[in-house]
């Protein structure tokens, strides 16, 4: 199995529901809890296993507002788990999950600097390292309702831009629109060959400009809406 | 990246350690340095392992979580700074038995020349790995280089050079140390040189790879957070460019042009404050060069924060 998130550019709204349901699943789950750092201060800061950023895509007028929610992209090349010096970082083999053993870990940051997506956020107070577990404790939990083994991100989104599946089972859903919508990996020049795909928007019809009216329609348009009165 | 001055001590003075050992035990080992006597081994000795020692434990202060730090000696097969730690670990008892049997012996039997064999291969090799730690990252275009490993052993066993010379001064008549120095010196800031040369070449990544937009303008509206993250803290750190020059020039100076004056001087004069200057100075651009070998290092992350390019 290789398991793993699509993420949908075109239809996330960017409302950070994926990131707080995240943070309230897994601060209580097998790697919280997620320390906050002055969360009701001036400068509150905390351990988040998602982030969502927002883009400006093209220039004026055909610009786009892409978000972009990103967390561990559980790559096939995962570099942070070769740097890690004590074993706590590592791969499953069974469905490609990355992972951190917080008892293992010594908080020496290496990790983090072998990712390329930011994926990775040391936690202030406990000193080890924090990550997407992609739900482990939940997409196993034969105690949950069948429909509920999903990622906390995936079920919460409101657009259902997050889509959770195994991308070696070619007739899964997460395979099939990635095929279909042409789902990209980030930075593939780096060689990480990440799990996760992002589907780029797709091209929807310009929204017309202001038109600049010739003297005549101007005064034909002035003339119907007198009469019209 | 954000310097960690814990990382600067550690690579600086264990670098200047393992370089002092192993020029000391090389001169030892082809015969080159006068017997083996308080002043030719025991002390330069002692200082380098002093060193040594402090370096790694200064490297320990950047943990965040350090009571699993003898853990780190596991994946040696695969991660760097295990094979970092290993080898410095495995350093003592080769320079333990290498000094004691000088100590038992005085002279140089199998037993020494062998142990003092594995004390250069493990010092340098530890060196090595510490440049491979950040070469390996390939998410650092201005690391992941194969200049940054042997600028890594070349400043060490100039540092070693130059603090042997302080230390025995210039008393050993098969090899001339100052002259030692200066080679070690011009070789030493021509492969730095050629690092900075280097690092000016951008990258192949950039905002528009990071966020597939690969055939149009990507501007960052908004980060999603209003305080700086420990993404933001550790990665990001803006060296201002109009100060670039100076700081790169004050670390050539202090480093590499300073100690060789002073080093001519002392092979001129023969006043042994020309080294101690020497060496004071080298340490002090060495710990600049460290800095800027982190601050102008570009993580790929910042793109997701804005930066157009790495």
């Amino acid at each position: 199995m290789k398991l793993g998130l699509v993420i949908d550019l075109d239809t996330c709204v960017g409302c950070h529901a994926c990131a707080t349901a995240c943070k309230q699943w897994n601060t209580s789950g097998t790697i919280g809890p997620l320390a906050d750092v002055e969360p009701y201060g001036k400068q509150p800061s905390g351990t988040w296993l998602n982030r969502i950023r927002t883009y400006e895509v093209g220039d004026t007028p055909a610009s786009k507002t892409v978000h972009m929610p990103m967390s561990c992209l559980h790559c096939e090349d995962a570099a942070c788990v070769t740097v890690c010096p004590t074993g706590a970082s590592y791969k499953r083999d069974e469905d490609g999950i990355v992972l951190v053993d917080q008892d293992k870990c010594m908080g020496c940051n290496l990790c983090a600097w072998a990712c390329p997506y930011g994926a990775r956020e040391l936690d202030a107070e406990q000193g080890t390292m924090k990550k997407c577990t992609l739900c482990i404790d939940r997409i196993y939990d034969e105690h949950l309702p069948a429909a509920e083994r999903q990622p906390a991100c995936v079920i919460t989104c409101p657009t259902h831009s997050r889509l959770f599946g195994d991308f070696d089972d070619p007739d899964s859903t997460v395979s099939q629109v990635t095929r279909a919508r042409g789902g990209r990996d980030l930075m593939p020049e780096l060689g990480y060959r990440p799990t996760n795909k992002y589907l780029p928007p797709r091209s929807g019809k310009a929204v017309a400009a202001v038109k600049k009216n010739s003297l005549l329609t101007s005064v034909k348009d002035w003339v119907n809406k007198v009469i019209s009165r | 990246m954000n310097p960690a001055f814990s990382v600067l001590m550690f690579t600086v003075a264990s670098g200047a350690g393992y370089g002092l050992m192993s020029l000391l035990v090389l001169a030892q080992l082809l015969g080159l340095a006068p017997p083996a006597g308080g002043r030719n081994l025991w002390m330069p000795a002692g200082v380098a392992l002093g060193l040594i020692t402090l370096g790694l434990c200064a490297s320990t202060l950047h943990l965040a979580n350090p009571k699993n730090a003898w853990r780190a000696f596991a994946c040696f097969r695969t991660s760097w700074l295990s094979r970092e730690g290993v080898l410095a670990v495995l350093y003592y008892p080769a320079a333990m038995v290498y000094l004691g049997g000088f100590w038992v012996s005085g002279t140089v039997t199998p037993w020494v020349t062998a142990s003092g064999l594995a004390t250069v291969f493990l010092g340098l090799a530890t060196l090595f790995c510490t440049g491979m730690i950040y070469a390996s990252l390939k998410t650092i275009p201005q690391w992941h280089l194969p200049l940054t490993p042997v600028n890594y052993l070349l400043l060490g066993l100039m540092s070693g050079a130059v603090l042997l010379l302080a230390l025995v001064g210039d008393t050993w008549s098969a090899v001339r140390l100052p002259y030692l120095c200066l080679l070690l010196i011009g070789v030493a800031a021509l492969a730095k040189l050629a690092y900075f040369i280097r690092i000016g070449k951008p990258s192949g990544s950039s905002i528009q790879t990071a966020t597939t937009f690969t055939r149009a303008r990507v501007r960052l509206l908004d980060q999603g957070h209003t305080a700086d993250g420990f993404l933001n803290k550790e990665f990001i750190f803006n060296l201002d460019t109009g100060h670039l020059v100076g700081l790169r020039s004050l670390a050539v100076v202090l480093a590499f042009i300073a100690p060789s004056t002073f080093i001519g001087l002392f092979a001129r004069t023969g006043q042994d404050a020309f080294t101690v200057v020497a060496v004071a100075s080298m340490l002090a651009g060495l710990l600049l060069e460290r800095w800027l070998f982190f601050a102008e290092a570009r993580h790929v992350v910042r793109l997701y924060h804005g930066d157009q390019t790495v």
